[in-house]
């Protein structure tokens, strides 16, 4: 009788063993791998249009999930043009006016320069296993990595995209490939990882395709050109008064 | 009566000169009149296309809305008070749920405003029956001016994209049912109008309304708890004040006009007086006061303008009747005044405004007419009948 329990157990420890990760654990360890306690980065956007490309680069320094600072570098026209999100208010600063806007109501709803990502997507809270439940539904190959496929349903109401469809890297948990999608079940935005790169411990994106199905074009990619984690960002960085400096 | 005979006599006597002044006189009178029509015509016309298309006997605003701040139209909705409903319900008010959405026309994103009003409702003269009908998508009803920027038409579907009331993303695919012909710019330019109901259950605010616009047959309306009341004279503020404003700019024209007609009297008078001393003199001589004279010149300069009512009236009464039956063709581009022009634009003119020019440009004449006269109260009668002036 005593064997044939240690044998039960024995052959019980090896399904739990072997069984696939539940989609929560893979949701954690997606914001593990995209959040920090900070970090500083340095990107490229390429937006293309239906007409023209453009090009912008900008520095950004990011506390936690709550303070954001972004100065676009380049190219002359945008340059010195800053962001300040603190908590759930946002703010743009545009050297040419010397004005100070505060983004709300309806400009959250415009793009970002122009680009596939609007304001209220800046907005979101990165941390995902805070705001959705995930659901391992399968798993695909994309580009030669296996990946597990998550379903997102938002926990709670007034998150921005109710519903989200992940694939993700079975061995470097990132969304290589993500969907998001309306109330109604449109599809609204896609997300497309093209290149990684290892931070640190960390993988992280170096190169993806944001792009806003609805729109036309071929969407906006997004490079990061460096980034620090865990580095001391000034206080002051994070204040009004630091979008005039 | 003399004086009257006299001045007649003496200003036919200076032959074309007196024709000249009368001619521009007569222009300023047509012009202003005909200009002033235009203008109580625009606010005649634009006042009635908006009470009929937008505002009817006034409107019940949620305490939050305001229509000049689109930050305030995610916080403005509200349920509908008993109240208000039982107007509502005898078909005495209707209710609009004003939300902002985006579309994707040509696959640009535009920020519109989705307004949901009953299919039923016949308080404005929007015409809404047409979202009544069973439609494979969401029905919407635009104005001319919407279709024309987004290149949209009857039987066109578009991506609506909007968040609910928790600020969670929706989209639903919307069918171009109606290309309505209003006159009225702030229903029609970035606006998307949907069934009440449908609006209300895609946003989750259900039995909820931002405006609730009441009959022209109800009076006397107040505040009800969190709803504002505010009557036509509130709401017609606007196109009260930019009608003024383009009669003030206007006026720069009127004074243009006026001061070349005024110059030319005044440079007859002067000349008048000079060329007619030993007449002057004779006057005097004979037992005329100095008063009487000047009456009698002043008299002279003021008839330029009786004549110039005649003459104005023989060519602007036809011109004017002429534009105030067909109407003037309106261009295009003032439709971003931002108010209610038809496409052709009907002059209105009232006694009260025929009346008062003739005043302000009789009562200018005469004053002109008079001043130069003056130095007729210091001529000697002995050196002006020699021809002498002192």
């Amino acid at each position: 009788m005593k064997k044939l329990i240690l044998l039960i157990l024995l052959i019980s420890c090896a399904v739990v063993y072997g069984q696939e990760p539940s989609g929560r654990a893979i949701l954690e360890r997606v914001d593990e791998n995209y959040t920090a306690e900070n970090h500083r980065a340095t990107s490229t956007m390429v937006i293309k249009g239906r007409r023209a490309t453009r090009t912008l680069q900008a520095e950004s320094w990011i506390q936690g999930v709550d303070k954001a600072f972004t100065e676009y570098l380049s190219p002359a026209r945008e340059k010195g043009t800053k962001m300040l999100k603190l908590g759930d208010e946002l703010w743009i600063y545009s050297p040419s006016t010397d004005r100070i806007i505060k983004i709300a109501g309806h400009m959250l709803k415009r793009s970002v320069m122009g680009s596939d990502l609007s304001y209220e997507d800046y907005m979101e809270d990165p941390v995902l296993s805070n705001i959705y439940n995930a659901q391992l539904t399968g798993d695909e190959n994309i580009d030669g990595r296996d990946c597990y496929i998550l379903e997102l349903l938002a926990k709670k109401e007034g998150v921005a995209y109710y519903r989200r469809k992940m694939w993700v890297d079975m061995e470097r948990y990132l969304p290589l490939k993500e969907e998001l999608f309306a109330k109604g079940g449109k599809l609204l935005k896609r997300f497309v990882i093209k290149e990684v790169f290892k931070v640190g411990k960390r993988w992280y994106p170096k190169r993806m395709v944001f792009k806003d199905v609805l729109k036309s074009g071929e969407g906006t990619e997004f490079i990061i050109d460096s980034i620090e984690f865990d580095v001391e960002i000034p206080e002051y960085i994070f204040s009004k008064a630091s979008l005039r400096k | 009566m003399l004086a009257l005979k006299l001045a007649y006599r003496n200003l036919k006597g200076a032959g074309l000169r007196t024709w000249l002044n009368v001619a521009v006189l007569s222009l300023a009178y047509v012009l202003i009149i005909w200009h002033q029509g235009i203008f109580t015509g625009m606010l005649k016309h634009g006042s009635r296309a908006v009470i009929e298309d937008e505002i009817a006997g006034g409107q019940y605003w949620h305490k939050n809305y305001d229509p000049f701040d689109p930050l305030s139209y995610d916080e403005s909705h509200g349920p509908i008070p008993a109240e208000l409903s039982s107007l509502i319900e005898d078909k005495k008010a209707t209710p609009i749920l004003i939300r902002q959405a985006a579309i994707y026309p040509e696959g640009r994103v535009q920020t519109v405003l989705l307004k949901g009003i009953e299919p039923g409702q016949k308080i404005l003269g929007i015409p809404s029956a047409s979202l009544g009908k069973e439609e494979d998508a969401l029905p919407v009803l635009i104005g001319r001016r919407m279709a024309r920027s987004t290149s949209l038409d009857i039987g066109d579907y578009l991506t609506i994209r909007w968040r609910d009331v928790q600020g969670t993303f929706d989209a639903v695919e919307g069918k171009i049912v109606e290309i309505m012909n209003t006159e009225v710019v702030v229903i029609d330019k970035g606006q998307l109008w949907v069934p009440l109901a449908e609006l209300q259950k895609m946003t989750g605010m259900k039995d909820e309304a931002t405006i609730i616009v009441v009959s022209q047959n109800v009076q006397g309306q107040k505040d009800v708890s969190d709803w504002k009341f505010k009557d036509q004279k509130f709401l017609l503020t606007d196109i009260n004040q930019m009608v003024r404003s383009k009669r003030i700019s206007a006026s720069i024209l009127y004074v243009v006009l006026l001061f070349l007609a005024m110059l030319a009297i005044f440079d007859t008078q002067v000349l008048s007086i000079f060329k007619r001393r030993k007449e002057i003199g004779t006057l005097i001589a004979l037992g005329m006061t100095r008063r009487q004279v000047i009456s009698l010149f002043t008299l002279e300069g003021a008839m330029h303008g009786i004549l110039a009512i005649g003459i104005g009236a023989i060519y602007g009464i036809p011109w004017i009747t002429f534009y105030s039956k067909i109407g003037m063709k309106v261009p295009q581009a003032t439709e971003e005044y931002g108010f209610a022009l038809a496409e052709r634009l009907f002059p209105s003119y009232s006694v009260a405004l025929v009346l008062g020019t003739v005043l302000i440009v009789m009562a200018t004449v005469t004053i002109v007419s008079y001043l130069p006269t003056r130095k007729i109260s210091k001529m000697k009668p002995t050196e002006a009948l020699k021809g002498k002036i002192s």
